[in-house]
């Protein structure tokens, strides 16, 4: 039994799980907007420092 | 140092006097808006950009006929008894302040269990409770915090939208493919001749067929299906030739590794497919969030108010409104069909549908026409006509409105294809016949090499890059155009045809002068303090160039509708409106715009509105005389034409009151003289003319406000870039010609090879990327140089 089969076994399948994973994210609909993530990624730590941004507003004045 | 702007919005607030929280507010709306932020601690909202907001509008009424069960069901996207789901446009969204807030109505409203925005699109997608917030009261929510949803009639029509995803897909499986199979490949390109290699050969090449048949079953189905049209219907277009070659490519490479005579051409196979889908993929570049198709049902609102016979209010859809119905049409409001007049005060604005910038008053008992818009108070109608029989409505049953363009017209890629096609065909057959009486162990080799080199992928590729990258360049410059397409139309415009009102004039300023005697000081704040009681347009607009700042308080003061104006301060007396009303004998023959003056009974001079023209019209014109012809076709009355004469260079050609089928009749008959017409317009009026011209041209103030199904549409500050857009079409058709020739140059090379027999896979290997690539990075390079006039 030579390696290349297994080797070969290997690089086909995580190709295709890689295939698979991009099928899917497609279906998902991560493709259809590809700018408003990448604000709302931004906003994540807004929200759970309001109080300290609220602060800092009113400093700025 | 004091702030001058509104913290909300950005507009001027200096004279506003509205402090609240240490902060200035143009109006009261805006300060609503940012009390209602503060107590719900989104205050984060004015920090993510400065002055983000929007001041909200009175829109008292404007939803009722949310109230509707069965139009909100149109509406809603998901339906259930304890959730629903319904997407709204937006035309405000424009920053990341917007998003967040958006994102966060349910900070504002419990009720709401998320919000997700497209920015893209300026949608927002909202999931809430209806036991506790009705639609109705969330567009109220929205509104309130100044992002009003537009809701029009082409939201209750259009089903669910369906997303093609296809070409994603359909790259993803030829990227995959292209891949693996380069990686299967790379050991036979170097032919050692090495024990391991000559054992697992037959492996490696049977595993490269396998990642081929997807690609040439799935991914590259587009190019038989177009290839097999255009045969069908005698057209040799593009596509044909990649057909053929991909078949050849497929057929041949099985056939070799079925009979171990070579590796096969899977990896030229899987890549051409992919850089092709590549090209498609980068030429279709769309603007999401502006429609190119609209109708008259983008304009038109959904529910209409309607008087029953009891007297009592209800919502109706449009489409349910019968002839005979009373229907109340508020301040404000769209006239959806044709009606007549029976209780109060009518000023429409027709500018939508006619182009005349001016209002009409209309008296009780007057026919009135669909599309105007009432601007004076609620009045109640007696319907005419149903929606699909009204005048406007009518306009669009017109044939041009079905024509789609693109089948009229073959591209630049499909006129050259025909005599390439037809070439390579007579190059294989001699090839291969040379062969056969030479060596014809070769003849079928030949022929199938020569197919597969002239593929035409560099051909295939250069019309796609070049265009997709002037489209985006194009787009950064606000010229949005609706599909590459328009560039080829553009670069052969040899006409010209502009509308007036609203297109090479500006809606946001109007040119006032005076004629007559000096007004002194005191009648000047007379007449200041008398048009500042006053909401007439006319009033408003001369009441923001006066200078006297003094204001008086009025012991009498009077507004006549439709007239004009009558106040008292002391013992001077004041009459401003129209010549009947001022005493004065008409002399019919001026068309503009005026008001007239008189004190104590003295006449004493008028104050003319002239429509304002935008900036560099006239450098734009005498750059574009030279080689166009150019028109202007008004809706409007020839009382600018002296103006016009004097500003145009001499050859243009002006031509007045003209209805929308006049504008649409003018162009076909040019059309059908050989005339390339450019036309463009901005409202509705033009939509027939926008349709019928080979470019249409949409101009408009504000990009997210509405305009008529066009070709393109250009933000009205680049107006004056209009010749360099043109030029820049121009140059992108020469650079394709320029690929053209430079693909023909591989071609030559390419063919050297097969018809001499000695086309290996590691030739096709390298050729046929190399000059896609090189395609690729000449056209991007090329059109990214001629785009720098555009400075």
């Amino acid at each position: 039994m030579s390696v290349i089969y297994i080797l070969l076994a290997i690089s086909i399948s995580v190709a295709v799980v890689f295939f698979i994973a991009f099928i899917l994210a497609v279906r998902s609909g991560q493709y259809d907007d590809s700018y408003t993530p990448s604000v709302r990624m931004l906003f994540e730590d807004e929200l759970i420092k309001e109080k300290n941004k609220k602060s800092i507003l009113t400093k700025k004045e | 140092m004091e702030h001058k702007t509104c913290f909300h919005c950005g507009l001027d607030a200096a004279s506003s006097g509205i402090y609240y929280d240490d902060k200035t507010f143009c109006c009261n709306g805006c300060k609503t808006v940012y009390e209602i932020f503060s107590i719900n601690d989104l205050t984060c909202y004015y920090d993510l950009q400065q002055a983000p907001g929007a001041t909200p509008k009175d829109i008292e009424g404007k939803y009722n006929f949310l109230d509707n069960a069965k139009i909100v069901d149109q509406l809603l996207e998901f339906k259930d008894n304890d959730v629903q789901i319904i997407t709204l446009y937006i035309p405000h969204i424009h920053c990341s302040s917007c998003i967040w807030i958006l994102e966060n109505l349910n900070k504002l409203n419990p009720a709401v269990s998320s919000s997700m925005v497209v920015f893209g699109k300026k949608t927002v997608r909202v999931t809430y409770t209806p036991q506790q917030l009705s639609l109705k009261n969330l567009v109220t929510l929205l509104s309130s915090i100044g992002y009003e949803p537009y809701i029009s009639l082409e939201d209750y029509s259009v089903g669910k939208k369906h997303v093609d995803r296809s070409l994603i897909y359909k790259l993803g499986v030829a990227g995959f493919a292209f891949g693996n199979v380069m990686f299967l490949s790379f050991p036979e390109y170097f032919q050692v001749g090495e024990f391991w290699l000559e054992q697992y050969k037959h492996l490696f090449r049977w595993l490269m067929f396998a990642y081929s048949v997807p690609v040439v079953v799935y991914a590259a189905q587009g190019y038989f299906v177009s290839a097999f049209k255009g045969l069908r219907s005698k057209i040799l277009n593009i596509d044909v030739p990649i057909a053929l070659g991909v078949i050849v490519l497929f057929v041949r490479s099985s056939l070799d590794i079925i009979f171990d005579m070579g590796s096969g051409f899977f990896d030229s196979l899987t890549g051409l497919i992919f850089f092709l889908l590549l090209g498609k993929f980068f030429q279709q570049k769309t603007y999401s969030f502006l429609s190119f198709e609209r109708d008259y049902k983008s304009y038109f609102p959904i529910g209409i108010t309607k008087i029953t016979n009891d007297n009592t209010e209800e919502s109706i859809q449009v489409y349910d409104i019968r002839k005979g119905d009373r229907l109340l049409i508020r301040n404000e409001e769209l006239i959806p069909v044709d009606c007549i007049l029976i209780k109060g005060n009518a000023r429409v604005d027709y500018s939508f549908v006619t182009g005349e910038s001016r209002t009409v008053s209309k008296q009780s008992g007057d026919k009135l026409f669909a599309g105007g818009k009432q601007l004076d108070g609620s009045i109640e109608v007696d319907v005419l006509k149903s929606v699909e029989q009204s005048y406007l409505t009518q306009l669009w049953s017109n044939d041009v409105f079905k024509k789609d363009k693109a089948l009229s017209f073959t591209d630049i890629t499909n006129r050259i294809s025909k005599s390439f096609t037809i070439s390579i065909l007579s190059i294989a057959l001699i090839a291969t016949s040379f062969w056969l009486l030479t060596d014809s162990s070769k003849a079928l080799n030949v022929f199938t090499s020569v197919l597969i080199i002239a593929c035409p992928c560099a051909i295939a590729l250069a019309a796609p890059f070049t265009f997709g990258n002037v489209l985006r360049i194009f787009g950064k410059k606000k010229f949005y155009l609706k599909n590459a397409s328009v560039i080829e139309q553009l670069a052969k415009i040899n006409t010209i045809i502009f509308d007036k009102t609203g297109t090479i004039t500006t809606n946001k300023e109007t040119a006032i002068h005076y004629e007559g005697q000096q007004l002194n000081d005191k009648e000047e704040t007379l007449l200041k303090s008398t048009l500042r009681g006053s909401n007439h347009p006319l009033s408003r607009s001369l009441y923001s160039i006066l200078k006297a700042n003094d204001i008086v308080s009025l012991d009498y003061f009077e507004e006549h509708l439709g007239k004009g104006i009558e106040a008292k301060h002391k013992n001077h007396n004041i009459k401003i409106g129209s010549a009947p009303f001022v005493g004065l004998n008409l002399d019919v023959t001026t068309l503009n715009t005026s008001v007239h003056i008189t004190t104590n009974n003295n006449y004493k001079g008028k104050f003319t509105f002239y429509n304002k023209y935008r900036t560099g019209l006239s450098k734009l014109f005498n750059k574009l005389k030279k080689d166009y012809d150019l028109v202007i076709l008004s809706g409007d009355n020839a009382g600018e034409k002296d103006n016009l004469t004097k500003l145009l260079p001499a050859k243009t050609k002006l031509l007045f009151k003209q209805k929308p089928e006049d504008k649409l009749e003018y162009i076909k008959y040019h059309q059908s003289e050989g005339a390339k017409v450019l036309m463009i317009g901005d409202g509705l009026n033009d939509a027939g003319a926008l349709a019928q011209s080979d470019v249409g041209i949409a101009i408009s103030e504000n990009v997210n406000v509405f305009s008529p199904a066009c070709d393109a549409i250009l933000d009205a500050s680049k107006f004056k870039h209009l010749y360099e857009y043109i030029s820049i079409s121009k140059s992108a058709i020469k650079i394709i010609k320029w690929s053209f020739v430079l693909s023909f140059i591989y071609n030559v090379i390419g063919l050297s090879f097969a018809v001499t027999g000695q086309l290996s896979p590691i030739i096709a290997a390298i050729l046929m990327p190399l000059s896609s690539i090189s395609i690729v990075v000449f056209t991007t390079v090329a059109t990214n140089f001629v785009n720098r006039r555009l400075r």
